[in-house]
């Protein structure tokens, strides 16, 4: 039965404005959510545990205040939350080597992540961790089957791909078809009382630093239409100004 | 001198145009750049040279007929001398360049930019901040495609290398898409429909429009959860594709910040919206105030004629 890992990540409510104070991001005041793509993760790793049995465990690197999204994993179905403990920055290679260093002492054969966070984007943690513990991956995954090897859909050139995955494996996971399941009652008050497993993380030093955040660029403003008929001045302006056609 | 690797964008197994856009950026980072071309036939690096690119290298192995990511990034490690590695910020290639990264110890910096004094920019919070940082040492670093100017075509040497690399996934088969127009991912130009276009059958009329000027047909996530018939995989957004093309046509999409989150960093937005107060024509380079019954016909008509 494997022992299943689903990583999630506390960021920023995807619908909350963004304001930059002394060329930081001001989090102050921002609501702070599970990362969308984890859910999927997540989903993923409990219809793993349904379909081949084992534990699932939700792992996030982070401060105190990333609790809040381990107990809302519990409450949808994980069997254990585990937090390793680290604020502040930390480049791609310090995130990677801590969290595969608790995976190795968790002694997981099988790692869910989303295909990207939603704060920086970057999609690097799935692959990146598999090459650290010299695992399998796949990424942008659509659709999972469950037998003796998983069977995952990504998109491929000129279609989508059925792969062949032996564990151990790391799967990032795209929203594909899977529809996540939502707490229930009693989940909601197993993780009321549920404890977070606090480990201390094992952060490396970071090569990279943050220099500065700021707003995007203003666009300067374009120019608008009134009335269908407008639409063939558009077609010239692609042409003829923005060279795009 | 050190040396810049910049991993060649392969599409069919043929060199894409956007590894010019690669060049530039290596030639910004410093270090003398040379172009690694991931291949199963030598001859897919003939002519891939690039003014300002000190030699091509054609890594020739069978594990480059299909993407897995770490006989990949072991094949690409065992050929490439160290330094900066470079590469398309394609959802390929940043799981690629992700992958190399842990393998050689390196940080990777994703989806960057701008290049500046050896900083690097790249949209954060879903490009609703700007991030900037410095590296120490060496990086590997995913750009965006449409952000570097194209260095010019140039003869160069090539010198093909065997590579090789231990698959750890095996391809069962590849369900070809029902349609032969492109993925959203892969296109230059979107024509993209959300839920104002009524109900989903009006979406031909978008992909009448996206067959004459050889564009991908995309959705709003609104358009996707409402109606069955149009799929995840055509959702730009938040939850769906980041795309970065040339130009984005925007029809009956109000413009929700998860649906910019996916669309903003496009070159050109022309919008057709019949709300005047919908957001989506603050991020429109060209805005029609119009119903799509009113405006696609006639701007179908006028690429049409265009284009013929």
């Amino acid at each position: 039965m494997p022992n299943i890992v689903v990583l999630v990540k506390q960021v920023p409510d995807t619908n909350a404005p963004v304001s930059i104070s002394g060329g930081a991001v001001d989090f102050s005041g921002m609501k702070m959510v599970m990362s969308p793509y984890d859910e999927f993760a997540l989903e993923a790793a409990l219809r793993h545990k349904e379909a081949a049995g084992g534990e699932v465990t939700a792992v996030t690197l982070g401060g105190a205040g990333a609790d809040k999204i381990l107990k809302d994993a519990k409450a949808i179905g994980a069997d254990h939350i585990v937090r390793l403990d680290h604020d502040g920055w930390a480049d791609s290679n310090a995130v990677q080597g801590a969290l595969a260093a608790a995976i190795r002492d968790l002694g997981a054969e099988v790692v869910y992540c989303g295909k990207s966070a939603a704060d920086t984007g970057a999609g690097s943690t799935g692959p990146g961790l598999a090459e650290h513990l010299g695992w399998a991956s796949a990424s942008n995954v659509l659709a999972l089957d469950f037998g003796a090897d998983v069977t995952a859909t990504v998109p491929a050139e000129g279609g989508d791909a059925r792969l062949s995955v032996s564990l151990p494996a790391v799967f990032s996971c795209d929203k594909g078809d899977l529809k996540v399941r939502k707490p229930n009652v009693k989940g909601i008050m197993q993780a009321k009382k549920a404890t977070v497993d606090v480990r201390a993380a094992q952060v490396g030093a970071s090569s990279v630093r943050v220099v500065s955040c700021a707003l995007p660029p203003a666009k300067p403003e374009g120019k608008t239409f009134h009335g269908g008929a407008a639409a063939a001045d558009v077609a010239r302006l692609l042409r003829e100004e923005a060279n795009v056609l | 001198m050190t040396e810049t690797i910049i991993i060649a964008e392969m599409n069919g197994g043929v060199v894409a145009p956007a590894t010019a856009e690669l060049v530039t950026a290596a030639l910004a980072l410093g270090g003398a750049p040379v172009l690694v071309v991931p291949c199963t036939d030598g001859a897919s690096a003939d002519a891939a040279g690039f003014a300002g690119v000190s030699r091509v290298i054609a890594a020739k192995s069978p594990v480059f007929s299909s993407y897995d990511a770490a006989a990949w990034a072991e094949a690409i490690d065992g050929i490439a001398p160290a330094g900066h590695v470079v590469a398309l910020a394609s959802s390929r290639s940043k799981d690629l360049a992700a992958r190399l990264a842990a393998r050689r110890g390196l940080p990777v910096v994703q989806d960057v930019v701008s290049i500046d004094g050896g900083q690097l920019t790249s949209p954060i919070l879903s490009g609703k901040a700007m991030q900037t940082v410095a590296v120490d040492g060496a990086a590997v670093v995913t750009v965006r495609a449409n952000v570097m100017a194209p260095a010019a075509a140039a003869d160069a040497d090539v010198s093909v290398v065997d590579a090789s690399g231990d698959l750890k996934t095996a391809v069962l088969e590849v369900v070809a898409r029902a349609s032969a127009r492109l993925d959203v991912a892969e296109a230059n130009i979107i024509v993209s429909g959300g839920r104002g276009m009524g109900e989903p059958g009006n979406f031909r009329h978008l992909e009448a429009l996206a067959d004459t000027i050889g564009a991908a047909v995309g959705a709003s996530r609104a358009a996707v959860d409402t109606w069955d018939e149009i799929p995840h995989s055509m959702q730009v957004g938040q939850t769906g594709k980041t795309v970065n093309p040339n130009l984005y046509i925007a029809v009956g999409i109000s413009g929700a910040i998860q649906h910019l989150a996916g669309m903003r960093s496009s070159k050109y937005i022309v919008a057709i919206n019949k709300d005047a107060d919908a957001p989506i024509f603050k991020h429109a380079d060209y805005g029609i105030v119009a119903t799509w019954e009113e405006a696609l016909p006639v701007l179908s008509d006028a690429l049409a004629g265009m284009m013929s």
